[in-house]
């Protein structure tokens, strides 16, 4: 009895959520996001909301938030600054797809990733023309979006001699060019410091062309 | 600039520590500021007799009478029938995707929808697909986006009916669940959200109906970058500890996430209401301090989980690991170990599942820490309303287990605990286990459905399994995410893991509130139990202990601890 009177409320309590949900669903499914959108049209908020797109040339290049290795042409002559290894890649570096996202998911004890970690480095050192000991983490490891737009301070580092190398430029021009897009941690506190290579590479290619 | 960046040369391991430690400073003056205000607010929202306009709107919409209060029963199926009809229209919502606008083509299987559903009405978020492969716009607003309030408002519902139980004497009634959920949902997520959206996007977070964009890198390769209504969703996200991301990679993209202020502000946005509501209780049964006592047991399992993950992420002892040089695989740069660390932590011990790195490919003590976090109970400070109650639930058994010991009837804030109220404490307790020992052992006994799933082999492989069942019925939603679950086995057995394991505990709460709220009040004597200082804190950290430790040291032997001591 106590339960098919419970049933009855529960029936009509069913009733009365079903019409609450629809409410809040044209509250907070609908009209809330749009208003978020909404705002974010305003100037100065829109260029973010749309996804950071960086142009050059009046062409949209890229966005100053993804980070998507790029490919040279003739590997022995390799101008770019390069990002780091994205899960996504189809081989052990070059570039994501920044349709999708995420890491490896690999474990530090898992052989795959043992290899993949050490294919990377020798490529890297071969590719800079350094032992193998002096590439940084960041290099020969995934990052979790799979589309990180910075590497360390250090690995652009060891990337400036190559790139002034291949882009007839003084290599002072190259660190200089480093040291102006370093940022350190937030408040000095906050995250870790990190170098944009999209940056990097548009004011690489700016320096060239002057 | 260039400074800091010698001054890191220098001394790396030094500046690392003192800026990480920093960080966690701000963060816990942050929220102590707002501490007493907000949690004052969170009080006053429950316990006003006032409706605002748009409520009143809204209840004669919906045809209900604000002013009339509920049963137990009558709560509890308000609850459950709100949870069945949210999981029945996400599911269509989710199958008739091809019908709706800005689908952008993609559709959503009959498995996927089930588990997606279940995952999103439980607060869960556990997410066993793709975003930006199977999810538009509108099943992520109008669906995910809904239940990301509405889950998160649930949760804060049943936490103050079971406050009401405590502070209401000899009646029968603990509040109307509609008028609990709309305020809720009207006063506290909606304007905050908003707020922090808009916070979001001036840091950086995409907001765009756009399905992506297309580039020509500087090599001339064409690209699509994919683009999604981001910043509305990561705002409610984290204050409703929900953690389904509108992008894979979840609050590590940059879209979602974009710098060290972002990040900042999103750990503080899913810890601020589970860590206020403890000044809730204490303003709403008249005694700050044993809101305080709570909160400071929260704390210690927060700061010892904090220390013990930053710490084994800083010294990894996985072969990759060591040869990389550091524990950076699935970390991204601009956060580095303090900040990943800071949010794995923060994300496991609310219920939020949100990730900023990738737990799996965390170290063997390392993604213990949040393994063990979740395994709690989520109690540190857990869910949006779920870590209040459970905590609450948790600190029943302490009293009962001190009154055990020496003798005496237990009472706790005013209410005797006789064998019904232990009773219902206990269902609520260990539904959790349950589930995650059944569910993980049977995966592990069939290996044509585990076999296949495991990105990582070995105890490794188990933790994988492990954590996939502790993260659904804690309904976290997190993941050692190199399982693969798109089978029907993971994705039925999960969703039944979070479907009991939201509910059965809500049931077994309600029902103890119902039993407090009829009781009368007991006198404090000399022989009660004072459960405001360090004593009873102790207690209750024991207990909570005792509870997780008994439970899964056998599971956890096998998998992350095996491979921590490898």
């Amino acid at each position: 009895m106590i339960l098919v009177r419970w049933f009855s409320s529960l029936v009509r309590q069913t009733g009365a959520g079903l019409r609450l949900l629809l409410v809040l669903t044209v509250v907070t499914g609908v009209l809330y996001p749009l208003a978020v959108w909404g705002v974010s049209r305003a100037p100065g908020l829109v260029g973010k909301a749309e996804g950071s797109v960086v142009r050059a040339g009046g062409r949209p290049v890229g966005s100053a938030l993804i980070g998507v290795d790029l490919t040279a042409a003739d590997p022995a002559h390799d101008p770019w600054f390069h990002t780091r290894p994205s899960a996504s890649a189809n081989d052990p570096l070059g570039p994501g797809d920044p349709s999708t996202s995420g890491g490896s998911n690999l474990a530090a004890d898992n052989a795959k990733l043992v290899d993949l970690v050490r294919k990377r480095r020798a490529a890297i050192a071969d590719r800079e023309g350094v032992p193998e000991a002096a590439v940084p983490v960041d290099a020969v490891t995934a990052s979790a979006s799979g589309v990180d737009p910075d590497i360390s301070p250090a690995y652009a580092d060891l990337q400036v001699a190559r790139v002034a190398r291949v882009n007839g430029l003084p290599e002072q021009v190259v660190r200089q060019i480093v040291d102006g897009h370093v940022r350190g941690r937030v408040l000095g506190v906050l995250g870790e410091p990190a170098v944009n290579v999209l940056d990097l590479n548009l004011a690489v290619r700016q320096a060239v062309q002057h | 600039m260039r400074a800091d960046v010698f001054v890191a040369a220098e001394a790396p391991v030094m500046t690392d520590i003192v800026a990480g430690l920093a960080q966690v400073g701000l963060l816990v003056v942050a929220l102590a500021v707002v501490y007493r205000p907000f949690g004052g607010y969170l009080a006053h929202v429950f316990t006003t007799e006032k409706h605002w306009r748009v409520e009143q709107a809204i209840y004669r919409l919906v045809r209900v009478n604000p002013d009339s209060e509920q049963r137990w029963p009558t709560y509890a199926a308000g609850v459950l029938g709100f949870g069945f009809v949210s999981a029945l229209l996400l599911y269509l919502i989710q199958r008739f995707q091809p019908l709706l606008p800005l689908n952008f083509g993609r559709s959503i299987p009959p498995g996927m929808a089930f588990n997606t559903a279940v995952s999103f009405t439980t607060n869960t978020n556990w997410q066993s697909y793709v975003p930006e492969q199977v999810m538009g716009d509108t099943v992520a607003m109008a669906g995910l986006t809904v239940q990301n309030f509405v889950s998160a408002a649930m949760g804060m519902a049943v936490a103050v009916a079971v406050i009401r139980g405590f502070v209401r004497f000899r009646t029968d009634r603990l509040g109307n669940v509609w008028v609990d959920l709309t305020r809720a949902t009207v006063r506290i997520l909606l304007p905050i959200s908003f707020a922090f959206a808009i916070v979001l996007v001036g840091l950086g977070a995409a907001m765009s109906l756009r399905s992506g964009v297309s580039v020509t890198g500087l090599d001339g390769a064409q690209h699509t970058i994919a683009l999604a209504p981001s910043a509305s969703e990561e705002a409610i996200k984290e204050l409703g500890t929900n953690g389904g991301g509108i992008f894979n990679a979840n609050s590590a993209h940059p879209f979602e996430n974009p710098n060290a202020w972002s990040n900042l502000v999103e750990i503080f946005l899913l810890l601020v209401i589970p860590v206020s509501l403890t000044r809730t209780v204490g303003v709403m049964v008249g005694n700050p301090r044993q809101g305080h006592v709570l909160l400071g047991v929260m704390a210690v399992f927060w700061t010892g989980i904090l220390t013990v993950t930053w710490w084994a992420e800083a010294h990894p002892n996985g072969p990759a690991a060591r040869l990389a040089g550091a524990a950076m695989e699935g970390k991204e740069t601009r956060f580095g170990i303090p900040s990943s660390t800071l949010f794995a932590t923060s994300t496991t011990g609310t219920s939020t599942g949100a990730v900023n790195s990738m737990h799996d490919s965390y170290s063997g003590l390392g993604g213990a820490g949040p393994l063990f976090h979740m395994l709690l109970g989520e109690i540190s400070p857990g869910g949006v309303g779920t870590g209040v109650y459970g905590i609450l639930v948790l600190a029943i058994i302490a009293v009962f287990l001190a009154g055990l010991m020496v003798g005496r009837t237990p009472e706790y804030l005013g209410k005797k605990l006789g064998r019904r109220e232990v009773t219902f404490a206990s269902i609520s307790i260990l539904a959790m286990p349950l589930l995650v020992l059944v569910g993980t052992g049977l995966a592990l006994a069939l290996p044509a459905v585990t076999g296949s799933s495991l990105t990582n082999s070995g105890a490794h492989g188990l933790s994988e399994v492990l954590y996939a069942y502790t993260s659904t019925a804690n309904n976290n939603g997190s993941a050692f995410a190199g399982l693969t679950v798109t089978n029907d086995f993971y994705q039925s057995t999960l969703g039944i893991a979070m479907v009991f394991g939201r509910f059965v505990p809500i049931l077994a709460t309600l029902a103890l509130a119902g039993s407090l709220a009829a009781q009368r009040k007991v006198p404090e004597t000399a022989g009660t139990l004072p459960t405001t200082g360090p004593l009873f804190a102790t207690m209750l950290t024991g207990a909570a202990l005792l509870v997780a430790a008994l439970t899964f040291v056998p599971a956890l032997a096998l998998g992350p601890i095996a491979e921590a001591l490898a």
